[in-house]
């Protein structure tokens, strides 16, 4: 039975349905994301975890025990909040300790236990100060400090990251990941960046319009999105839209040029339109370049992005995007230009709607 | 140009306010001929009146501000955290007493908890005490509302308590270790202006027939010369003190300074 049980779980706001029917099992020690743009429950549904929200209807289990009934202060959930939320009138001490307090831990158990979370945030040295004088990393440092002292069943972060500039971003996201990692705590956490949730998650939940698109691995989720949502979301996916020429054959026309995919194309009969999608770094334009499958276009721009060169190329009605890596001996193309886009036909993606 | 009339439009303000004052002040220390005293202030000082009636207004004012706060703080605060589109409606209830004058309220005290009536607050010295403590509590209600809203604007209320309640907080230990001291400043603002309309207020007081410091200024003022001049200055130092203090407390504020 897994630890982390969301069954059915509806929510309307009024007339405003924010969650369909979100079905999610998270084992023990799991470090899930919500992943999706603002707007698409994700965020709710941490609420909902966390008791701040009640489901319209649904069920929510953790350790076998239904939270429906439970009052926020009784679940016993840590959270960190984008707006760090630390306590103004507390100093660092204080705010990890809060938690250990309020349940009733003696003083000398809970100093060991606010020294050993500072410690673990590397922040023993500030435990005087007070949040107004800590930068933002350095507060959600001690938010999480203060979220995990209490050794929480579930801990839920709530777009932890957002306020925070992109270099302290991303070594934050690994030291909470280490931190988690460490610790074994069953780890919820809500973003709408896809980079942030791939590189920390165990599985990845796409939400988009309040249902959860496709749950998966990272490596499942960026590789196979199940829906064109998925695709366009996550990384940086080309959708092409094509004719089925040959079901059986796993045959499609683009424009004017015929492709074979790599399996048959089930459901699916002749002349009914398909979607398919190819990753950037799938495709080469390289001379000698390996792959199966080619698909002629016109260049429509280059974007220089350092070590890669990310170029557009039109064909039929859809614009393809492909990287290369740069090569100071190699020109990139220029727009204009008419160029083969090699690649192997298994990296080609039928999507579902 | 604008500058002189500025600085002229600055300089006849000062002096319409100051001018009364320091002329109140110049006669409460004529009270011996031809030299300046303190006769009149140590007169004062000297009255046990003015000792009992001072004395007991301290402590209305202290329990005023304790049912201030213990009112104010939580509703205040739970009109910003559930109800925020209440908050005109409470807004008006509060700023009911500034349109209101003290006499009619007063009038529907006594008529409302009269001997005869279900609850006869005025039919015992406890009683007309408590109620006069609710009705100092109602005039100084929107400056003690108004002083609270504004602290409460300047934190996160939502999130803060959402952080506590994830931590195991409920709600009077988020109210007493949380909201209050986050708002302390603001509460000590308000404390200080209810202290300063409790220490002058007349109506009320009288007409409850209680012994506080607005009635004893009148009924000096009646029948003496240079006391009830002495008693004013007396009373503005205690307001300005008020004020001062306010500042004071100010900068004493540990957290961050308030969102702009």
């Amino acid at each position: 039975m897994s630890f982390l049980s969301l069954t059915s779980i509806k929510k309307s706001f009024g007339p405003v349905h924010v969650v369909h029917d979100f079905n999610m099992d998270i084992e023990k020690g799991e470090f899930v994301s919500f992943l999706g743009p603002s707007g698409c429950g994700k965020t709710t549904v941490l609420r909902m975890i966390a008791g701040f929200e009640s489901p319209t209807s649904g069920k929510i289990v953790i350790n076998g025990r239904d939270q429906n009934s439970l009052k926020p202060n009784q679940r016993n959930i840590g959270m960190v909040f984008q707006a760090y939320a630390l306590f103004p009138n507390m100093n660092v001490h204080d705010n990890v300790a809060f938690g250990l307090k309020v349940a009733g831990t003696d003083k000398s158990e809970t100093d060991a236990r606010v020294k050993q979370m500072l410690g673990l945030i590397k922040l023993e040295h500030l435990a005087d100060r007070f949040p107004y004088q800590l930068s933002g990393g350095q507060q959600q440092r001690v938010a999480l400090a203060r979220a995990i002292a209490v050794k929480p069943q579930v801990l839920l972060l709530d777009e932890p990251l957002s306020a925070l500039d992109a270099k302290i971003r991303v070594s934050l996201r690994e030291e909470i990941r280490q931190i988690q990692q460490q610790l074994g705590i069953t780890t919820v956490f809500v973003t709408h960046d896809q980079e942030e949730a791939l590189s920390i998650s165990d599985r990845i939940v796409v939400m988009n319009a309040g249902r959860a698109d496709q749950i998966g691995t990272p490596f499942e989720i960026y590789n196979t999105p199940s829906t064109r949502f998925v695709a366009s979301f996550v990384g940086t996916l080309s959708i092409i839209e094509g004719k089925v020429a040959d079901p059986a054959a796993g045959a499609v026309t683009i424009g004017n040029q015929q492709i074979a995919l790599k399996d048959p194309i089930a459901g699916m009969k002749g002349g009914d339109s398909i979607s398919l999608a190819l990753r950037p770094e799938a495709g080469s334009i390289a001379e000698g370049a390996k792959g199966d499958t080619a698909l002629a276009g016109e260049v429509v721009s280059t974007s220089f992005l350092g070590s890669v060169i990310r170029t557009r190329l039109r064909v039929g009605g859809d614009v393809i995007s492909f990287d290369m890596f740069n090569n100071p001996g190699v020109a990139p193309p220029v727009s204009g230009d008419n160029v083969t886009l090699r690649f192997a036909a298994k990296d080609l993606l039928v999507i579902r709607e | 140009m604008k500058k002189i009339w500025a600085w002229g439009a600055l300089v006849f303000g000062l002096l319409y306010f100051t001018l009364p004052l320091i002329g109140m002040t110049n006669f409460s220390l004529k009270m011996r001929r031809g030299e300046y005293s303190f006769d009149a202030y140590q007169k004062v000082f000297a009255d046990p009146r003015f000792q009992e009636t001072f004395t007991y207004s301290v402590m209305q004012a202290l329990f005023t501000i304790l049912f201030g706060v213990l009112l104010v703080v939580p509703t205040a605060y739970w009109v910003r955290l559930k109800l925020p589109r209440l908050r005109p409606v409470i807004e008006f209830i509060t700023l009911l007493p500034l349109v209101i004058p003290a006499i009619v309220i007063v009038f529907g005290y006594i008529r409302l908890y009269n001997t005869s009536s279900w609850l006869p607050l005025t039919g015992s010295l406890t009683g007309t005490n408590i109620l006069l403590m609710f009705g100092y509590a109602t005039l100084a209600l929107p400056y003690m509302y108004r002083a609270v809203d504004t602290g409460l604007r300047t934190i996160d209320v939502a999130t803060l308590t959402e952080a506590a309640q994830s931590l195991g907080a409920g709600w009077a230990t988020i109210l007493a270790k949380i909201i209050l001291p986050n708002v302390l400043v603001a509460v000590l603002s308000g404390a200080f202006l209810t202290f300063a309309i409790v220490i002058g207020e007349f109506t009320m007081a009288a007409l409850l027939n209680r012994p506080a410091f607005g009635p004893y200024m009148q009924l000096l003022g009646a029948n003496r010369a240079y006391e009830p001049a002495a008693l004013a200055v007396i009373a503005f130092g205690i307001t300005w003190g008020c004020l001062g203090l306010i500042q004071l407390v100010s900068r004493f504020q540990k957290s961050a300074p308030p969102k702009a």
